[in-house]
């Protein structure tokens, strides 16, 4: 098992917003969390990164068999853990190149390996760009500063496909995007599946996952998944909307 | 004897000081510049030194640095090796190099150096002696009489610079970098003074860098002079590194004709108390100058930027953008005054300074302030003073880079705005070296080289004058 949470309790500023969370992700999975505004999608996933500004208080996560709520943040992104985020922070005066670069030897780092050659590097960088088709130029400028909202959600991609992270979490990656720019954030996430990551694309819509298939979805309802199913539940969802769920829940 | 040892620095002392080494003193002035000392001398003599009951002066006590006990040396000091002070330069970039130490001109062959440009460079003290007429037309002009009781101390006391002559039409092949290098064996109190002209239409890079050799406490107080002719370009860099015992003055008097250019960067790496007093009269229309800064200081250092623009003619153009990064008990003052007079119609003016705090005991004042008589201007000023951003800081680190480097690559982003704005790229690279290096904490008092190079990959030919130093 990758990832493992049981009743995962988090609040903020006092108030309870995941209310006993389970979940279990192995690799090589897809999973999809649906749910309304406001129900926590987001908050799990800030959660499992490790903002500060949640605190746990209950339950566990465990994830390739450690402890994961003792990590410090920078050491759950170099044990594999990525945040695809839904608003992007601009960071001016950092380039994306030099961004990557620290990135890439910091986790190489802690995994006790040399720095990456700067040819190896560079070609890597070229690999994603191309992946994700981006803009040559985009990687001279300063993270997401000026950006589209497109152009910030393949941004978040690219990183995604420099870090090969092992478990992938995608918060609302598809919101503000165009069929064009989603096709491409979809491309890119299906060339990055392997047997050995997983990934958990949080949504609003089921238009997403019609370019990448999930083989399990939730529905995140006031701070607990109410259901669980298959790709059908996400069809249905579309179809009905989430006005039967929170009948059946409040 | 030439040379006063050892006593705190007050309005007294520095009376009795001028009045038993006038001979001393006044020894190559031409009848202008005698003049002018003493009609600065009479000025100090009623100003005295600056204190914080003056408003210029609030937040800067220089009480505590003046109270140090100083040398004063009417004469350049026996003895040093120059040649390995000024041993390397910045990788591949070609300069030519002017060097001081303490203040004095250095120099093998000649006092003053004659270029088959036209251009001449060299000693301020065989400038009076050699062209009293440029000297007559502009020393002294620019500062002024009874400004501030420093700047008069100075103009009466200095004896001794650097002369930068650019005639009209000529561009500076390649960029002049100007080292002043403090070193001394006990604490000492200096005060040089600098003129650089350039004629109409001319051009000139200028690298100006003032470093310590060691860790001896110094008082310098120093007055540059600049006048860009009509059309005239400047692209000036200074950058300060001393240590954490010196008291740097400088003050720096910009006065820009018709169509005159300027690019001023002030970048301030280390220092025990650093004031920057920067004037620019605009003395002709279409004029433009854009002055930067950035200050990275911590433990107890002080930066005080007090930026003053005259906008006296219409159609110019100011830009002033300071930053800085405040750490440990570091204080730092920005005081920007941006006046604009009634007649300077279609003023373009911005301000702006901002200031990064990591700690709670570091504090800065940032006072911007426009002052606007015509009507039809467009000005601007902001400030802002804050921590790093914690969105930014969280995002970084949720890529796997830790806090420490997190925290490194915002504050040289920050910084680098500034830096951004050098034009000459190997002066940039090296400045980008110097900030990183600074931001890590690595960054010394250079016991071998004012630009901290350890492994020079050009021996540096300098010629100095074993004789005279």
């Amino acid at each position: 098992m990758l990832l493992t949470i049981k009743n995962l309790h988090a609040s903020i500023n006092g108030k309870e917003i995941l209310r006993g969370i389970n979940l279990e992700v192995k690799k090589g999975e897809v999973h999809a969390i649906m749910g309304p505004n406001g129900t926590g999608k987001s908050t799990l996933a800030s959660v499992i990164a490790g903002r500060e500004v949640f605190e746990v208080t209950e339950g566990e996560i465990t994830y390739k068999g450690k402890n994961l709520l003792k990590l410090p943040i920078e050491d759950r992104a170099r044990e594999g853990i990525f945040i695809g985020f839904q608003y992007p922070v601009e960071i001016p005066g950092v380039s994306i190149t030099n961004f990557m670069r620290t990135a890439v030897n910091e986790i190489r780092k802690y995994k006790g390996l040399d720095p990456i050659p700067a040819v190896e590097f560079l070609k890597l960088m070229e690999e994603n760009k191309r992946l994700v088709e981006i803009q040559s130029n985009l990687t001279n400028r300063s993270v997401n500063e000026g950006f589209s909202g497109g152009e910030k959600k393949k941004n978040e991609i690219f990183q995604m496909a420099m870090l090969e992270p092992t478990l992938a979490i995608l918060d609302e990656t598809d919101s503000g995007l165009d069929i064009d720019a989603l096709r491409i954030v979809a491309n890119g996430v299906n060339k990055l599946r392997t047997k050995e990551n997983a990934f958990v694309i949080i949504t609003h819509y089921q238009r997403l996952l019609d370019y990448i298939v999930p083989d399990f979805v939730h529905v995140l309802f006031e701070g607990r998944i109410v259901k669980s199913g298959n790709k059908e539940l996400a069809l249905e969802l579309e179809e009905k909307g989430y006005d039967w769920i929170k009948k059946e829940f409040e | 004897m030439a040379t006063e040892v050892k006593e705190i620095i007050t309005k007294e002392r520095m009376i009795a000081l001028f009045e038993k080494h006038r001979k001393e003193i006044f020894k190559n002035d031409p009848e202008p510049v005698s003049r002018l000392r003493q009609r600065a001398f009479d000025s100090f003599a009623e100003l005295g030194f600056p204190n914080n009951r003056m408003e210029e002066w609030r937040n800067t006590d220089l009480k505590e640095w003046l109270g140090k006990t100083y040398d004063y040396h009417f004469r350049p000091l026996p003895g040093m090796d120059a040649l390995k002070i000024f041993r390397c330069n910045i990788p591949h970039l070609d300069t030519a190099i002017i060097g001081q130490i303490n203040g004095w001109y250095v120099s093998k062959d000649v006092p003053l150096i004659r270029l088959g440009n036209g251009m001449i460079l060299g000693s301020l003290a065989q400038a009076f002696k050699e062209y009293p007429e440029i000297i007559g037309l502009h020393y002294g002009k620019y500062t002024g009489i009874g400004k501030n009781g420093l700047t008069d101390l100075n103009t009466a006391f200095a004896q001794d610079g650097i002369f930068i002559y650019v005639p009209d039409n000529v561009h500076s092949p390649k960029p002049i970098q100007l080292i002043n290098v403090i070193q001394h064996d006990e604490n000492i109190f200096l005060q040089s003074r600098n003129l650089i002209l350039l004629g109409k239409n001319a051009r000139l890079s200028l690298v100006h860098c003032d470093d310590s050799y060691n860790h001896q406490a110094s008082f310098s107080n120093i007055v540059t002079e600049v006048h860009l002719d009509e059309g005239a370009f400047l692209d000036h860099y200074k950058l300060q590194n001393l240590n954490n015992n010196s008291t740097l003055i400088s003050n720096t008097e910009f006065q820009l004709e018709k169509d005159a250019e300027l690019v001023s960067n002030f970048i301030t790496l280390n220092g025990g108390m650093l004031r920057n007093n920067t004037s620019v009269l605009f003395n002709g229309p279409h004029g433009t100058a854009n002055i930067y800064g950035l200050y990275l200081m911590d433990r107890k250092q002080h930066i005080d930027n007090h930026v003053y623009v005259d906008h006296a003619s219409p159609d110019c153009t100011s830009v002033e953008s300071f930053k800085g990064i405040m750490d440990e008990s570091s204080t730092g003052v920005f005081n920007g005054h941006v006046f604009v007079r009634k007649d300077a119609q279609k003023t373009n003016a911005t301000q702006s300074n901002r200031n990064i705090l990591l700690t709670d005991t570091a504090k800065i004042y940032s006072k911007p302030f426009l002052e606007i008589y015509a009507d039809d201007v467009k000005c601007g000023h902001g400030s802002t003073t804050g921590q790093l951003d914690t969105e930014s800081m969280f995002y970084l680190m949720q890529r796997g880079i830790g806090p420490e480097s997190a925290r490194m690559l915002l504050m040289f982003a920050f910084a680098n705005e500034i830096v951004g704005k050098i034009s000459i790229p190997e002066l940039r690279f090296r400045i980008e070296d110097m900030v990183k290096k600074r931001l890590q904490g690595e960054l010394q008092i250079c016991e071998q080289c004012v630009l901290h190079c350890s492994t020079p990959e050009h021996p540096m030919e300098f010629d100095i004058d074993m004789s005279k130093v």
